[in-house]
């Protein structure tokens, strides 16, 4: 038979020169990011040696009452709660998850309609422009946008002098650090996030599909109910992950709107990074409000599962 | 006639969009330290007291070396891995793909006390340098997005077509792909440099006491006298943002229309 | 099929794995120089994959592939004396059509204005004279093909692949440019070779054929050979439409075949011209194009022989009627086609009529 063929090397191993071409990116991903977040892990149960961290395993961190070890190499006889024993943890820990449900629930319910009417009633030509104007807001400075709602909810803020000045209320209205407030600041930031990938969604959809729901006796709304809304479910749920995963780790909101009175985990998260420095229990915080998400990711997931199902 | 509920609601959706950028600018040019109505006439102080201000032009000078060197560090890791990515099937794609685009909904700050503690524990003091790491961590899914799309819309029969008529890899690269998604990297540049420039959270975490602007107006904030050169510096800022986007939008369409393929829609 | 014309292409047992998919499956066959040759299947059969093994785009598995003599399989594509006209053309968006044109040239030794003079006369020879400086982009589909064309052309290769070049085309477009790539292969006398899945392009173009199924090749022969004499059913199938009937080969002497068809009888056919495939040992068939057999109308002879049958369905055309009509004595009903000319009938269903046939117009598969 025909021997071993010197085959053209020329496209060389698909496998090959594709790993090759992303080994750098993929390598500072790995190094500066898999590597720290597994580091995150390891220190979340090790002890805490107040400028550094000593390698010497525990889960107090975690559960029960931790002591740091002190530069002499006693332990501290001052006590901390673990992450998961420490009451007031355990309230940010719920107050961020309220708060995180809230503005994702909130955030996605007023994009739908922004991304179907996009993807529905705009011109083919215009949507990209459509889609600029709403993703350019989320692009200017993240710390100013968050700054000018505070400017604008406080009790001398914009929307009080108007009020006011139109003699519609006597006295200002409290709105700043309220819970609300930083739901309504959260959901303005987020909107893109939201907007985007429901618009896809939608995009993708066979507008026969819409036609052959109508011809089949349906009306448009019932239509919308049990064809459209149905197809843009994978929108919606990508939408939920990509809002929700990250309201958890905002602090800028909580100390600008909340004004520090209404502190949220992540606040929890840098006090005990940076100024308590109290790295392992840090690490262990935040290593919780990532279960916690991932947790509630999963749950979502599975609940909304025949949705994500079919060709993709 | 028929009321367009949904057209009145969008519109007013991005009034609520755009209404902490529209106001920004008039309070810049008021003439009160407080920000609020009625407004008290017209003034440029506040901007004359950006342009003075020592430290602003610090954190100006710094912004401006860490977006940079962002911008063109993402943009080559992400076009390196767009490229790997649409142009060779292999099976480390998928996770090490996820990997890279990680960042993009993981929240910033679990990235940024992750790196705190590996590059303290290794003693990589904090700099400008550490910012920047971080800063290429978060801003290179953003490239991978834009510059996937732009050499997925390259036909791969014109590589093939290039090699058909003498020409090898390098040159085919040269001649044909990298003309073709410029575009791409010069859009993926744009934004890149935009997110560092906002960039607060790593920037504050990796800091070292240099001052970004992004920290820079953080901590202005906590002083109401200083609340209306803020204003004048996100004005700034804002405007800087924007035409920048512009730009951006500007060569992502014109590497489309180069390619001829159809838009598909915004960035991500 | 003897040849004096020189061997341009020579495959010699290609076989083309793409992990467990084997997508060429032993193909060997040879392509003479400046012959028109055609590779017919339907998608999926490896006639693709067949042509990028030529430019050197797919490396085969095992085997070899001989360009003018050289086994080419350690020679990469930019290389090869081959030129391929891409089924999306690949034109350069960025470039102009001069540019696009003059893209092989960039090595050659010629002065600038030798090459901008090449690239003209190339232009000229594919009728875009003057459209040089236009950007790429902004050309119609027949206008890309053509600069593709031109683009391939210039090199002077050896060998010039076409992997579906007709196929983006409307109808209209795609039958001027039919004739026109038959007229251009003549002009410049260099071996095209051309991927298509319509079978009356490649009846229309080709000097040969290879009809390829499932990664070998079916058939390989001249297009009025391939359709009068097909290897197979599949291929009668793949190319225009065959009726067949069963029938049984009672004896074999003196180069004649003696069968039994059903419908048609005890039958006489030539070994040499009638009869094809190999000798398998059950169920032999007979077939014959709806073209060969003919509806007799009132008062008309047939020319041959004469059988009754039973119209079962009308599908009319308006230059030609197709009947499908039961023939007696069989269970299935055939097709036949009839040309409309003036004052003939177009037939009701149930019509009891006359068909009138010839037996050399038959063909046996066994």
């Amino acid at each position: 038979m025909s021997e071993p063929l010197k085959r053209p090397r020329f496209w060389g191993s698909q496998a090959a020169s594709g790993l090759a071409l992303i080994s750098p990116t993929a390598l500072y991903a790995i190094l500066l990011l898999a590597a720290p977040l597994a580091a995150t892990l390891v220190y979340s149960v090790m002890t805490d040696g107040y400028l550094t961290v000593i390698p010497h395993f525990q889960l107090c961190n975690y559960i029960g009452e931790c002591h740091s070890q002190l530069a002499d190499g006693t332990m501290s006889p001052d006590g901390y709660l673990g992450a998961w024993s420490d009451p007031i943890v355990r309230t940010l820990m719920a107050r961020s998850l309220f708060v995180s449900i809230l503005v994702t629930a909130a955030t996605v319910l007023l994009a739908y309609p922004v991304a179907y009417f996009v993807s529905f009633n705009v011109a083919p030509s215009k949507k990209a422009l459509w889609l600029f104007m709403i993703t350019i807001p989320f692009w200017t400075s993240y710390v100013i946008r968050v700054f000018m709602w505070n400017v604008m909810i406080s009790r001398t803020g914009v929307i009080n002098s108007v009020l006011q000045g139109l003699h519609i209320t006597s006295d200002p209205l409290q709105m700043s650090f309220t819970i609300q407030a930083m739901v309504i600041t959260l959901a303005h930031a987020y909107a893109p996030f939201a907007i985007l990938p429901i618009f896809v969604a939608l995009e993708k959809i066979d507008r026969s599909l819409l036609e052959a729901g109508q011809d089949l006796g349906e009306t448009r709304f019932t239509t919308f109910l049990r064809v459209t809304l149905p197809l843009s479910m994978t929108g919606v749920i990508a939408a939920v992950l990509i809002v929700f995963i990250p309201t958890i780790g905002d602090y800028v909101t909580p100390n600008l709107i909340g004004g520090g009175k209404i502190p949220m985990i992540a606040n929890m998260i840098e006090k005990q990074m940076l100024k308590a420095d109290n790295r392992a229990l840090g690490s262990a915080i935040a290593v919780s409000a990532m279960l916690v998400v991932g947790l509630v990711s999963v749950v979502f997931l599975a609940l909304n599962r025949r949705y994500l199902k079919g060709p993709k | 006639m028929k009321i367009p509920v949904l057209r009145i609601y969008t519109i007013g959706y991005l009034l609520f969009l755009y209404c902490p950028i529209l106001i920004l600018p008039i309070f810049a040019f008021n003439d009160s330290t407080a920000v609020a109505f009625p407004l008290q006439g017209f003034t440029t102080e506040w901007f004359q007291n950006v342009f003075h201000d020592a430290v602003l032009g610090k954190a100006l000078k710094n912004s401006l070396l860490v977006a940079a060197s962002t911008a063109v560090i993402s943009t080559f890791l992400g076009t390196l891995a767009a490229r790997a990515n649409t142009r060779y099937q292999f099976k480390a794609a998928g996770p090490l793909m996820g990997l890279i685009m990680l960042p993009m909904v993981l929240p910033e700050i679990i990235m940024a006390m992750a790196l705190l503690v590996v590059l303290l524990s290794i003693g990589i003091p904090l700099s400008l340098f550490t910012i920047i790491l971080g800063h290429v961590l978060v801003c290179t899914p953003f490239a991978v997005a834009i510059l996937t799309s732009a050499f997925q819309s390259l036909d791969k029969s014109l590589e093939e077509a290039a090699y058909d008529l003498g020409e090898g890899p390098f040159s085919t690269f040269r001649l044909i792909i990298l003309p073709l998604v410029m575009p791409g990297i010069i859009s993926a540049m744009l934004i890149c440099f935009t997110i560092s420039l906002d960039e607060f959270i790593i920037s504050n975490f990796l800091g070292s006491g240099e001052p970004l602007l992004s920290t820079f107006i953080y901590g202005q904030l906590r002083f109401p006298k200083n609340v209306p050169n803020i204003m004048a510096l996100g004005t700034i800022l804002v405007g800087v943002s924007i035409t920048l986007l512009a730009l951006a939008e500007f060569f992502r369409r014109r590497g489309l229309a180069r390619t001829g393929a159809k838009d598909s829609g915004g960035f991500l | 099929m003897t040849s004096a014309k020189p061997t341009m292409i020579e495959f010699k047992d290609v076989h083309k794995y793409y992990g467990d998919y084997h997508a060429l499956r032993g193909i060997t066959a040879t392509i003479q120089a400046g012959e028109f040759f055609s590779l017919l299947g339907p998608s999926g059969c490896g006639k693709t994959t067949l042509l990028r093994t030529i430019a050197g785009f797919e490396g085969i598995s095992s085997g070899v592939v001989l360009i003018d003599g050289k086994d080419v399989a350690a020679v990469p594509p930019n290389q090869r004396p081959t030129n391929m006209v891409f089924q999306s053309y690949a034109i350069f968006p960025h470039l102009t059509v001069a540019q696009n044109v003059g893209f092989g040239l960039r090595k050659d030794p010629r002065s600038a204005a030798d090459k901008a003079r090449a690239v003209d006369e190339a232009l000229a020879m594919v009728g875009l004279s003057g459209y040089g400086a236009r950007a790429a982009h902004a050309l119609s589909g027949g206008q890309r093909q053509r600069v593709a064309l031109a683009r391939a052309l210039i090199l002077k290769p050896k060998v010039l692949l076409l992997d579906e070049p007709l196929s983006a085309l409307d109808k209209k477009l795609r039958e001027n440019m039919q004739v026109e790539l038959i007229k251009l292969q003549r002009q410049v006398g260099i071996t095209f070779i051309l991927v298509t899945h319509d079978q009356e392009e490649a009846l229309v173009m080709s000097d040969r054929i290879a009809v390829m199924f499932e990664g070998q090749i079916a058939q390989l022969d001249s297009p009025e050979r391939l359709y009068r004499l097909p290897k197979t059913r599949a291929v009668a199938n793949f190319i225009g439409t065959m009726n067949f009937l069963s029938a049984q080969i009672l004896s074999e002497a003196g180069g004649m075949v003696e069968v039994e068809v059903q419908g048609f009888g005890r039958l006489q056919l030539d070994a040499e011209k009638q009869v094809t495939g190999a000798p398998t040992a059950t169920g032999a068939t007979i077939g014959f194009r709806p073209e060969t057999a003919t509806l007799l109308f009132d008062g008309q002879q047939a020319t041959d022989r004469e059988t009754m049958a039973t119209v079962e369905e009308v599908v009319y055309y308006g230059d030609m009627t197709y009947y499908d009509v039961l023939l007696d004595g069989t269970s299935a009903p055939v097709r036949l086609s009839m040309r409309n000319v003036f004052g003939r009938p177009v037939l009701d269903i149930g019509t009891r009529t006359r068909v009138g046939w010839s037996p050399g117009a038959l063909v046996l598969f066994r």
